[in-house]
Order: C-alpha cells, then sequence, then structure tokens
C-alpha cells in the first residue's frame, strides 16, 4: 500500500493513491459541517443543563433560541449545593480522593521500574520487561471478581491430602475501607502501560549522559533522582494527565469495589448513574451533572496539554 | 596527576568479536597522549576500557600504580568529555560544573571557590547562570571541559571532543586544549579519527588499526619514521602516495623503477636505511610524500636523475601551495585506512607544489623528488626498511 501510495505518478495510481486524492478534494465546508454534527450532542447536553425541568421535558434544546430568557442555574444549584439528597458535592471530593492518589502512586511505581529495565543491567531483564509489558492485554473485566475476592478473604491455597490451607494473601478486609481497594486496582491495571511509556522515555535520553554522571561519582539513584526524574517531566505529566482521565472517568471499578460501602465514598460517575432515580424523577440534572463531572478533565487537560502532545511525541523523535 | 598504564589489554566482546589485541601503551605524568586511528579500530574502546565503561577482558590497567580493573567508574579518580558533549541539560553551567563535587560532598566554600576558578580559566564566568542549550557549541565543549579539570582528576580522558565543532572552532579550541592541557599538567589521554589533531596535540601518538597498536611515537618521529605502510599512509595529509616499485644498481648508482619510469635514488638514502642494500632486485613499497615532490622550478636540488613525467589531471590551489595530481603507471598499493578513499589503486598521485608553478590541468610535467626523503617497505610484511 505504502508503496503504491508514493507512487502516484504511474498510468494507473494506486488505491492509496486515489484514497488520497479523494480526500484532499474533499472541501473544508464539508469538514465544518461533520465538526457541526459531531459537537451538537455536547452542545446540547450544555444548553440543557441550563434548562428548567419542565423545559427539558416539553421541547428539545433549540427552542432555547426563541425565549433565552428560560435559561437558570437551577440545576447547577441543585447538585453543587453542600448538601442535599441530589448533591454531587461530596462525590466529586470522593472523584478528587480516588483520582489524586490513583494517580500518584502508580507513577511513583512505574518510574522507578522503568529506569531499571531502561538502565540498571540486571538478568533476565528483558523477558521481565516483556512479562510486564505483555499484561497489557489481560482486561479489566476478567479480573474484577478474583480482585474482590482477594481483597476480601485473601488467597489461600488447600494443600492436598494435608487438610492444610497456605495462606498466601492474608484477608486485606477492604470491603470497608473501599478507596485503598480502588486505588490497588487502578495502580496494578496501570502499571504495565505506564512503564512501557516511561520506559520508551527512558531510555531515548542519551546514554553519554548516564556515563558522564558515573564518572561524576552518582550511584543509580542520584543519577534517577537528580537526572532522570527532572529530564522525564514531560513524560510523566502526559502519563499524569492519562491516569487522571481513565481515573476520573472510571465507574466500573468504583461501582464494583465501593457499591457495599458508605455511600458518601462513591465518585461523581457513580452518583451521576443514579441520579436519575426511580421512574426518571431527577433526569432533569442528568446534563449539568454530567457536565460538572466533564469539567474537571477539560481543565486539566487544556492547562496541561502542551506538556500532552509533547509526552506523546517523547520517544519517537530524537531531542 | 598519575601516569596511566595498560598491559597487555584486550577487549572481546560477547559477541566474539575481538576488539582490542594485547595493548601496551605507558601514559606519564601530565603526557598528552593521543590515540588515532581509522574508524572501528578500537580507539575508543581503549579509552572507554580506561574510564570504566567497558570491561576489560584480559590484562592489567592501572592509574597511579593501583590497579583499577574491577574498581567502579566513579572511583577510578578520572575524567571524562564525551564527543557530544553529555552536559546535564536542566541544570545550569555552575551546577553543570559542579555536579561531581557536590556528589563526593566538598564543602560549599571550596565547590564554589573550583568552579569559578574552572569558569574563569575557560572563560565561562558569564555564563555560569545559563542553561546549556542557551550556550554555543564551543562553549558547551568548554563546561564539558570545564567539567573534568574541576575534579582535579589523576587522568582526564577525551573521546573526540571536537568532532562536532565547525572547522573554525575546531582550530581554536584544538590549540586551546593543548595550550590548557598543559597549564594544568593533568595527564590526558585524547581519542580522535583526525591525524591533523594527533599530530598537533600530543606529545606522544599512538596510532590503532584493527583492534593492534601500531607505532607510539612523537608526531614528528611518526612523520619521519613511520614503522609500516598503514602508518606512513595515515600520517600526513594528503597522504602518502604508495608504490610498488624495484631497485636496481646502476653506473649512476641505484636506479629505482616506479612503472615505466626510472628514477635515481640519493645515496645517502643507504647510510640512512642500511637495510635497503639488501632488497636491491627485488619488489618493495615505495612511499613518496606529496612534500617531497615538487615543479623542477622552484625545486632546491633538482638533479638530472630525479623526475619522474605524468600529465595533470587536477590542480587545487590552497594559497600557500598547490596540490598537483596526475598518474603514474606504477602499481598502487593499499595502506590498508578503511577511511582511505579508494581510488589509490588506479595509481592516482599527488603531489605538493610551491604556489608560483604555473602548471596547469592536461599540461605534461616533470615532477622533482626528492629521493632523499622516499619511504621503503616490505612486500610481504608491510614494515619500514631500516
Amino acid at each position: 500500500m505504502a508503496a503504491i501510495a508514493t507512487d502516484g505518478s504511474g498510468p494507473t495510481p494506486g488505491l492509496g493513491a486515489r484514497i488520497y486524492a479523494k480526500l484532499s478534494s474533499v472541501p473544508s465546508w464539508a469538514l465544518w459541517i461533520l465538526v457541526a454534527i459531531w459537537t451538537l450532542p455536547s452542545f446540547s447536553l450544555v444548553v440543557n443543563s441550563f434548562r428548567a425541568r419542565s423545559d427539558q421535558r416539553n421541547g428539545g434544546f433549540w427552542e432555547v433560541a426563541g425565549s433565552p430568557g428560560e435559561l437558570t442555574f437551577e440545576n447547577y444549584d441543585t447538585v453543587l449545593s453542600r448538601s442535599g439528597v441530589d448533591s454531587l458535592f461530596d462525590s466529586l471530593i470522593s472523584s478528587f480522593a480516588i483520582a489524586i492518589p490513583a494517580t500518584i502512586i502508580p507513577i511513583a511505581f512505574a518510574t522507578f521500574a522503568a529506569y531499571g529495565f531502561a538502565w540498571i543491567d540486571f538478568k533476565g531483564r528483558e523477558w521481565l520487561f516483556i512479562g510486564t509489558i505483555s499484561l497489557l492485554a489481560i482486561p479489566l473485566q476478567v479480573a474484577l471478581i478474583p480482585l474482590l475476592t482477594t481483597y476480601v478473604g485473601g488467597a489461600h491455597l488447600s494443600i492436598p491430602f494435608t487438610g492444610r490451607t497456605l495462606t498466601l494473601i492474608p484477608d486485606l478486609d477492604l470491603n470497608t475501607r473501599g478507596s485503598i481497594a480502588v486505588w490497588l486496582t487502578h495502580t496494578g491495571f496501570a502499571m504495565p502501560f505506564s512503564i512501557f511509556l516511561l520506559h520508551n522515555y527512558i531510555t531515548e535520553l542519551p546514554k553519554e549522559i548516564f556515563e558522564s554522571a558515573r564518572l561524576d561519582g552518582a550511584n543509580h539513584f542520584t543519577i534517577f533522582w537528580r537526572i532522570v526524574l527532572p529530564l522525564s517531566v514531560p513524560a510523566l505529566a502526559a502519563f499524569a494527565i492519562f491516569q487522571f482521565l481513565w481515573t476520573w472517568n472510571d465507574f466500573l471499578i468504583a461501582v464494583t469495589m465501593l457499591s457495599g460501602g458508605n455511600p458518601i465514598d462513591l465518585p461523581t460517575t457513580v452518583r451521576i448513574a443514579n441520579l436519575a432515580g426511580d421512574f426518571g424523577r431527577n433526569e432533569h440534572l442528568l446534563p449539568a451533572g454530567a457536565f460538572v463531572q466533564a469539567f474537571v478533565p477539560l481543565v486539566v487537560f487544556f492547562s496541561l496539554q502542551r506538556y500532552f502532545v509533547r509526552g506523546l511525541l517523547a520517544g519517537s523523535v530524537k531531542g | 596527576m598519575a601516569e596511566v598504564v595498560l598491559d597487555k589489554v584486550n577487549k572481546v566482546y560477547p559477541n566474539g568479536f575481538h576488539a582490542i589485541h594485547d595493548l601496551d601503551l605507558e601514559v606519564a605524568d601530565k603526557e598528552f597522549l593521543v590515540l588515532v586511528g581509522p574508524s572501528g579500530c578500537g580507539k575508543s574502546t581503549a579509552l572507554r576500557m580506561v574510564a570504566g565503561l567497558e570491561e576489560i577482558s584480559g590484562g592489567d590497567l592501572s592509574i597511579g600504580e593501583r590497579v583499577v580493573n574491577e574498581v567502579e567508574p566513579k572511583d577510578r579518580d578520572i575524567a571524562m568529555v564525551f564527543q557530544n558533549y553529555a552536559l546535564y541539560p536542566h541544570m545550569t553551567v555552575y551546577d553543570n560544573i559542579g555536579f561531581a563535587l557536590k556528589l563526593a560532598r566538598i564543602p560549599k566554600g571550596e565547590m564554589d571557590t573550583r568552579i569559578r576558578e574552572a569558569a574563569r580559566i575557560l572563560e565561562l564566568d558569564e555564563h555560569l547562570d545559563s542553561k546549556p542549550g542557551q550556550l554555543s557549541g564551543g562553549q558547551r565543549q568548554r563546561v564539558a571541559m570545564g567539567r573534568a579539570i574541576v575534579r582535579q582528576p589523576a587522568a582526564v580522558l577525551m573521546d573526540e571532543p571536537l568532532s562536532n565543532l565547525d572547522a573554525k572552532l575546531r582550530v581554536q579550541m584544538r590549540a586551546e586544549i593543548a595550550r590548557l592541557q598543559k597549564e594544568l599538567g593533568v595527564t590526558t589521554i585524547y581519542v580522535t579519527h583526525d591525524q591533523v589533531e594527533a599530530m598537533t596535540m600530543g606529545d606522544r601518538v599512538a596510532v590503532l588499526k584493527d583492534g593492534y597498536l601500531q607505532q607510539v611515537d612523537s608526531p614528528q618521529d611518526l612523520y619521519d619514521k613511520p614503522m609500516n605502510v598503514f602508518v606512513a599512509a595515515f600520517i600526513g595529509s594528503p597522504s602518502m602516495n604508495l608504490y610498488e616499485g624495484t631497485m636496481a644498481e646502476s653506473a649512476d648508482g641505484t636506479n629505482l623503477t616506479l612503472g615505466s619510469q626510472t628514477i635515481t635514488l640519493h645515496p645517502d638514502l643507504f647510510t640512512k636505511r642500511p637495510g635497503l642494500r639488501e632488497y636491491i632486485g627485488k619488489s618493495v613499497v615505495v612511499g613518496i610524500r606529496p612534500e617531497d615532490m615538487e615543479d623542477p622550478a622552484h625545486a632546491d636540488h633538482s638533479g638530472e636523475g630525479n623526475h619522474l613525467t605524468s600529465t595533470v589531471t587536477l590542480v587545487e590551489s590552497l594559497g600557500a601551495e598547490l596540490m598537483v595530481h596526475f598518474q603514474l603507471d606504477a602499481r598502487a598499493v593499499d595502506s590498508g585506512d578503511p577511511d582511505a578513499v579508494d581510488d589509490s589503486l588506479s595509481g592516482h598521485a599527488v603531489a605538493r607544489f610551491d604556489p608560483r608553478s604555473r602548471i596547469r590541468i592536461g599540461e605534461e610535467i616533470e615532477i622533482a623528488v626528492e629521493t632523499e626523503h622516499v619511504h621503503f617497505f616490505d612486500q610481504e610484511t608491510r614494515l619500514s626498511i631500516w
């Protein structure tokens, strides 16, 4: 395909070249229409979040154009109020309490691991690295039930014929400490990708810097702390954004690990799902709730965007 | 300050590649030794073994009378300047230079004095607060030097430190490094592939090829008395012209036949190289440096018998000299330098003429050879005949 695509000058242009020619002839107004269609749902969400329950039920968001006066902050007042049954305030705090440690813990572990895999020569390094990275292939859903049983009962192995049981992992009793279970799970599942990403970045740092530091008298920890960490800030920031988005938006792990515990610990995602209530009593609060939930990642993303892009390119282009 | 001694040092890589064979080198205290050779000759490997960045497969390396084969790089008391500078990009010049001192827990006051002293010597005073990214290539190079000298190490190792600089700056830094080395009196091993750097900077020059040490000598001795064909061709620019030739006795003295032409050799040659007598009648490798060939009109001692005739194929005017290219029909000899342009086998020759010479491309000219300075090598062993 690639070979055909570069050979556009021949008598019969290849498939790639033809697709390229077709695509490049699409006028830009067509793209703007696509953009508009794509943006419409989000736009309606924003508009509806400012409309009262009766307005939402009686007509589509476009009716705002006829009577702009009907816009109201009522829904936001409800979901952001300090207390009240329909408030999201506590759950926002829970979300931060989940997302921030679940971002910092994996970064802390993965940076050390990535440095080790990249620059410390030890036996079996390659296989261990391949093993770690191949854990990327394990889907979260498959592991949820075993994880949950481990957290609440520990892991025990009955030894045949002796009637004895070997305790591999003690009962951590994490059903009463749900946030630890959530952190652990997020950390574990973030590890392969974070090690992979940071390893790619850290191996690309020039070898001579490490050699020079060794001659200057630095040991591995000094090199890691004084040289690798400061130089890896773009990659760390990029991964931090990723991880924050995932953990902030996570529903599955939270609903699995936290449903049995105190409702005050539930993050915003789970709270929003429960918000509509029986018979859609609170349906009108969903747009506002959804926008509140989406607002935080947007702030994080845009404030760190510059690192985000640099971090993704990191490792692909030298310097 | 200390001497560095390599005693039959070998390097064999895990894949079986034998990079260094029995390397014996003694670098005296305060000496500037240059390791030179074509790419892949093992010179950088040798340096990295001294630094401790490569393991030594066999033999002993001692620094200041202490065998350091198994000593960690940081405990060898050596500093290294890398080709790409290897500065810490997130630190200021001050912190870059002071990094090693900081790790060695030198007291703050002394550290500051030493950093500023190094910066003063290298004229970096104004840039102490800059980051490496804000500096020019030459300034970065000087920071790398500063990082090495501030530690007052037993020896400084430099791995092609000038190859990333542009030509003009390279000449300037070349002189600066040589001056600095003399001033500080620090034992220095300097690796380069550039024979001009080797000749101009080193107290002694060690020539390496394919992991074997060819010759260690002062630059002048290396030029005057190369041990073998490779060293002869490697040292000097443009390199020595090498041909197969035969010597024969005649009424005028001893003649040398190069292809279809014959010249008479200077009688002093045989007092200088007594061994040459045995080769009369045999085929030998003849080496003539471009600077030993001259336009007869401007030659100091142009005799009748020492002229070659050829047609000029190219003239390069360098202002102070003319590089005259021509063909000889004698069989050319390959020096074994993998980096050399491979046109030597076609019988191509270069002479360095006086700029007052008025020769032109296509002209048939006479070339006066200073036969007293012609080099001779054995065909088989390729060693110099003395």
